[in-house]
């Protein structure tokens, strides 16, 4: 493919994910964070991102399926995730962070399995929309450009 | 005549005046005089000698204007006795005056009557002297013709007179007798000689006194009818007369009964006897009847009477027509018609026999004179009185009228003034309490203001705080746009608010500066990069900003660097608000420096600028400064330090009109201004207070169209405590600070402006880079050629670049050409900042451009990124607090605690990215345990929510041990060596929250935080809280 067409894609995605409010501008501080010392620290980071929530997600999906629910511990990991994703960016994952929150102060195991069911949903979707945005930054990069910013 | 007297009177009626004058000031006076003098003076003049007199004198007198003084002041000080005493002042002068004017009026009439009594008797006295020696001719040539009688008829016999001889000759002498109307003579006939004589006369003696009882009129006055004399003893029949009387021809004389008494007493006393004035016969008129005796023999003057009587031989007899005669005598005289003039027989004193005038009765002024006619039995005088009433005092009443009006007027006057002076006192003491009244409220006002401002900063944070967490909730774009907009005008409020703070507290002087070191550069590097964003939003146009910074100013300075910034930061707005083009100038000397080079300084051109825009003469905005006139007052040895800051621009200038009120709060040039450049023109204002608490001044000049510049002083004291020594330190320090590893090569700038190629050459040596500035390229070039000194960097200016260079291979031919060494790098110097980092290559050669506006820093990051020295630092984006960060953050040890992974990476790549020593940690257990002195971190970022242990907790106990090994080392318990020679550990700790409201401030300083700073790091809050102890 044509560097300048792949470039022109990325941008475009790039803008649709903001867009779509998958991403804030966290993720553009993210990604100026990134420099020459440092050429893949979005990338680690995301992936730390990725490791952490799935690993809090199955806890939590434990944490809901036990007889005696332990809201503490639960809010405590929604405030990890929160914390996690409003620190790459990831906004929509965030806001359902503070509705889950909402639902573990009231102790409410409906809305919590049902917010639980979101998380995942846009935990998944955020992953494959960075995911995909990573592969064509890849292909930019391998094409031999530069990464528009 | 009259002008003299006049002006004689004037004279006199001043002294007067003068008199009265004295009299009253003496009569104010009297009381101090009293009060403050007898006593004294007594003891004066009991005997002193003389010095001691003079100087008791003195004294006194000093004594004595003291007195007048406090007596004024006590007297204008206590309203009421003054009213009451200028009251009865004005009473006396009124009163005073108009007894004065009276007493004057009485005077001058009183003269004025004087005068005319004195020409009443002038007059009198002249016209009764005139009668008196008239009436003594007519009676000596009676006499004579008594003599001439006794000679011619009774010396001779016979007689040579008879009746018509004496009748012509009387008629032809009666010149001789102006008074006289008739001459007649009787002859003395004894009864025994009565036959005779009446046969020799050819008459009778006829009898008078019926004649005397009846008197007749002149028609049908008829001698024949008289009866004839009874017989007497003898008889006086009238023999001659003159023709006029002839009618009395044998009337017998001393039947008459005046006439009778008359020849009677004539004959005894030998002289002239005059009648009581009596109707005449025929004419009816008053007359006198004169009567001289004619004797036989001449009688001596010692004859006795008996002898007169015998020697007796007639009697002649004059008659004076009194009434005509004084008439006519009047009639002779001049200014007859002013008096009136009586003659009296006054004999008889209490019935005086009027002779002549009338008796008309005036009260006004008489004169009396005697009348001497010769009769020593008789008297007469004359009395003369003024026909008209005396005119009135017309001068006087003039006089005293004018006098009176003038003490009136002065009078007046007098009361207009007190009356004035009591009304501007009550007025002033009215402005007096106006006066405390507005400046009370005027405080009140202020601290109104600071109040509500600070009331309306409270509720602030929370709205703020609040707009913050909803931003972070589930937002569309539209909310999230509201909101984002609601924030930045809440940030807006508050930045006025602090401002309106600002001015209340300077007002209230409840400002004060700090002391602490600071970096000026560093401090002007900042305001430089706060800048630059604005200045590229601008437009079209680039402003070029530029900071120069003398070498003779320390590196180091002790004041307050916050309100210096906002100095600059004020006056940098607004050249930055007002500027489209050219460029923005800060200049940073010493005074001395200055006052040096004002004189030396020719005229700079105007070409001469930074962008080649004409600018004011910053020399201009200075000139009024008080410490240039002044220059003693600089003491070159105290460690105080006065610099001179100056910021040109090429904007649009002030208005002339609106210069005078540059430094007024709230006062923009026209309402206008605010509308498009915003602001509430209180800036200003603000920076001369501080300029002012900074001991400095602050002045400018503005020329429209062309530009303003201000410029300020202010005194620092030098940051260290021996000035020069620091200064020979200064370059190496500096490149340590920012980047040692230039230190020691060479550049070589191509700028043909000076102003330019200084501020280039400035920013390049405070890298420790030797600087050869050359105008022309060509020159440039021969001097690499010659190649005496290696050339490490060739540094071009855009403008060069553009003219000269630009598809040129002659300059990179030339420079590849040096067979020596590494050919110099090349940089070009940019004005905009959209090719910022990007590289230029032309054929071979690459060439970096650095964006302007120069920051040490900046050049720094360039060199290195190009040059491949050192390779830590991170080229940095003009953003505006990534650079001060990373002035504070480069090199400093930092640990990050958070429980979430995500986080602390991202954390830590920012703090990273700042250029700092990033130290991680995930547990607040292990934050302790790195952070148990010794240790080499300078700051820790903590979360505070975490499990097992949360910051808060972490914090107390970390300060808990440090405050143990604190303890310990002062005790002695522990060695210092030990512990890095810190004897007092304190690490900053600073909280990392994405909570704004549970990480309150008062919260985290309770469990010994530093700080806190939100989560993820927002670059302008994270350089807030950091500049706060890395300094």
């Amino acid at each position: 493919m044509d560097l300048v067409q792949l470039q022109r894609q990325f941008v475009d995605y790039r803008t649709s994910l903001y867009h779509e409010g998958f991403l804030d501008e966290q993720f553009t501080q993210l990604q100026e964070l990134q420099d020459e010392n440092n050429p893949d620290f979005v990338v680690e980071v995301v992936s730390l991102f990725f490791e952490d929530s799935e690993r809090l997600l199955n806890e939590l999906a434990r944490a809901l399926e036990q007889q005696s629910i332990d809201y503490k511990r639960i809010d405590a990991h929604v405030h990890q995730l929160k914390g996690s994703s409003s620190s790459i960016g990831a906004q929509r994952v965030q806001k359902v962070c503070i509705a889950f929150r909402n639902y573990c102060e009231e102790q409410n195991v409906e809305g919590c399995l049902k917010c639980l069911q979101q998380v995942w949903h846009e935990y998944s979707l955020v992953k494959t929309k960075l995911e995909s945005l990573f592969q064509l930054e890849q292909q930019i990069l391998t094409a031999g450009g530069s990464i528009p910013m | 005549m009259s002008l003299l007297h006049v002006f004689g009177f004037g004279l006199k009626v001043g002294h007067l005046l003068w008199m009265l004058c004295c009299w009253v000031a003496s009569m104010i006076s009297m009381n101090w005089f009293i009060n403050g003098e007898f006593k004294d003076a007594d003891t004066v003049l009991l005997g002193h000698s003389g010095s001691k007199m003079w100087l008791k004198f003195w004294d006194k007198f000093s004594n004595y204007s003291f007195n007048i003084h406090h007596q004024y002041y006590q007297y204008v000080g206590s309203k009421r006795i003054s009213k009451t005493w200028w009251r009865k002042l004005l009473f006396s002068w009124i009163i005073g005056w108009i007894l004065a004017s009276i007493s004057i009026l009485y005077y001058m009439s009183f003269q004025a009557t004087e005068k005319r009594k004195e020409t009443l008797a002038s007059m009198c006295d002249e016209r009764a002297r005139m009668l008196q020696d008239q009436f003594n001719v007519s009676m000596n040539h009676i006499q004579a013709i008594s003599i001439f009688i006794s000679t011619f008829h009774h010396g001779k016999t016979p007689s040579a007179i008879d009746q018509r001889t004496f009748a012509r000759y009387t008629e032809r002498t009666a010149f001789e007798r102006p008074l006289t109307s008739g001459v007649a003579y009787a002859v003395r006939v004894l009864h025994s000689e009565r036959e005779q004589f009446e046969k020799q006369q050819g008459w009778t003696i006829k009898r008078m006194d019926t004649l005397e009882q009846n008197p007749v009129h002149k028609d049908d006055y008829n001698p024949d009818l008289l009866e004839p004399s009874p017989i007497q003893e003898e008889y006086a029949p009238v023999i001659f007369a003159q023709d006029i009387v002839s009618h009395v021809v044998s009337l017998d004389m001393l039947s008459g009964q005046e006439d009778s008494k008359n020849v009677l007493c004539a004959r005894k006393s030998g002289k002239g006897v005059l009648t009581a004035p009596f109707r005449l016969l025929k004419t009816n008129r008053l007359g006198v009847i004169l009567t001289f005796a004619v004797y036989k023999r001449d009688l001596p003057l010692t004859a006795t009477p008996t002898e007169r009587i015998q020697a007796t031989v007639g009697y002649l007899g004059g008659v004076f027509d009194i009434e005509s005669l004084v008439e006519k005598l009047l009639q002779q005289l001049a200014s007859k018609q002013t008096i009136l003039v009586n003659v009296l027989d006054t004999t008889n004193q209490s019935y005086p026999i009027s002779m002549y005038g009338s008796n008309a009765s005036n009260d006004g002024l008489e004169h009396v004179s005697l009348l001497n006619f010769g009769d020593p039995f008789r008297k007469h005088e004359m009395r003369c009185r003024f026909k008209q009433k005396p005119p009135w005092p017309w001068l006087g009443i003039t006089t005293s009228i004018g006098i009176l009006v003038i003490a009136l007027l002065v009078g007046h006057i007098f009361h207009a003034t007190v009356n004035r002076l009591a009304k501007v006192e009550d007025d002033c003491h009215k402005m007096m309490e106006l006066k405390k009244q507005a400046e009370a409220a005027d405080v009140a006002k202020s601290q109104f203001l600071a109040t509500v401002s600070h009331e309306i900063r409270t509720p602030m944070n929370g709205v703020l705080g609040m707009l913050h967490m909803l931003m972070d909730t589930d937002l569309d774009v539209t909310q999230l746009d509201y909101v984002r907009t609601a924030q930045a005008s809440g940030k807006a409020l508050v930045a006025l608010i602090n401002e309106v703070l600002d001015q209340a507290k300077i007002k209230s002087g409840k400002l004060e500066l700090e002391e602490v070191q600071f970096d000026l550069r560093a401090i002007l590097d900042d305001v430089l990069s706060l800048f630059s964003g604005k200045s590229q939003d601008k437009g079209v146009e680039v402003v070029q900003l530029a900071v120069y910074i003398s070498d003779q100013v320390p590196q180091m300075l002790i004041g307050d660097p916050g309100r210096f910034r906002q100095i600059i930061i004020n006056l940098m707005g607004n050249s930055i608000k007002f500027t489209e083009k050219g460029h923005i100038l800060v200049t940073v000397h010493l005074v001395e420096e200055v006052i040096d080079s004002i004189e030396v300084e020719t005229e700079s051109s105007s070409e001469n600028t930074l962008s080649g825009f004409p600018v004011a003469d910053r020399r201009q905005s200075w000139k009024g400064f008080r410490t240039f006139s002044q220059e003693g007052s600089i003491n070159p040895f105290s460690h105080s330090i006065s610099l001179i800051v100056s910021v040109e621009d090429a904007g649009e200038g002030i208005p002339l009109e609106a210069q005078s009120r540059v430094f007024t709060p709230f006062m923009q040039v026209d309402p206008s201004i605010s509308r498009t450049h915003g602001g509430t023109g209180i800036g200003l204002s603000i920076s001369k207070c501080l300029v002012n608490l900074m001991k400095g001044e602050i002045g400018f000049v503005s020329i429209p169209k062309i530009g303003s510049t201000f410029t300020f002083t202010a005194v620092f004291t030098s940051g260290s405590s021996s000035s020069k020594k620091y200064k020979s330190q200064q370059i190496n320090k500096m490149s340590n600070s920012v980047s040692s590893e230039f230190y020691g090569m060479r550049a070589l700038v191509m700028d043909p402006r000076p102003v330019r190629a200084k501020v280039s050459k400035y920013q390049i040596r405070r890298l420790g880079i030797h600087v050869e500035v050359v105008s022309q390229w060509k020159q440039g070039l021969s001097s690499i050629r010659r190649g005496s000194n290696a050339i490490n960097m060739v540094i071009i200016e855009q403008e060069v670049w553009d003219k000269y260079l630009n598809n040129s291979t002659l300059f990179f031919d030339t420079l590849e050409k040096i067979d020596y060494g590494t050919p110099p790098k090349v940089f070009l110097l940019s004005n905009s900042i959209s090719s910022s980092g990007a590289n230029i290559s032309t054929g071979v050669f690459n060439m970096t451009v650095i964006p302007k506006p120069w920051r040490a820093s900046m050049l720094a990051a360039a060199l290195q990124r190009t040059m491949g020295v050192g390779n830590k630092g991170n080229p940095c984006n003009g953003q505006l607090p990534s650079l001060s960060l990373r002035n504070l953050l480069l090199g400093r040890k930092i640990l990050i605690v958070d429980d979430n992974n995500v986080n602390l990476k991202v954390a830590a790549g920012a703090l990273k990215k700042y250029g700092a020593d990033v130290v991680s940690a995930t547990r607040g257990i292990e934050a302790i345990e790195l952070l148990t002195p010794p240790h080499q971190f300078d700051a820790c970022f903590m979360d505070i929510q975490m499990p097992e242990m949360d910051g808060f907790e972490a914090t107390r106990r970390i300060r808990d041990m440090e405050h143990n090994i604190n303890n310990r080392i002062h005790h002695g318990e522990l060695s210092v060596e030990a512990y890095n020679n810190v004897s007092n550990w304190h690490v900053s700790i600073l909280a990392m929250t994405a909570d704004v409201i549970q990480a309150t401030h008062e919260e985290c300083l309770r469990c010994g935080m530093d700080g806190y700073v939100s989560k993820p790091f927002e670059a302008e809050q994270l350089y807030r809280e950091v500049s706060r102890f890395f300094q």
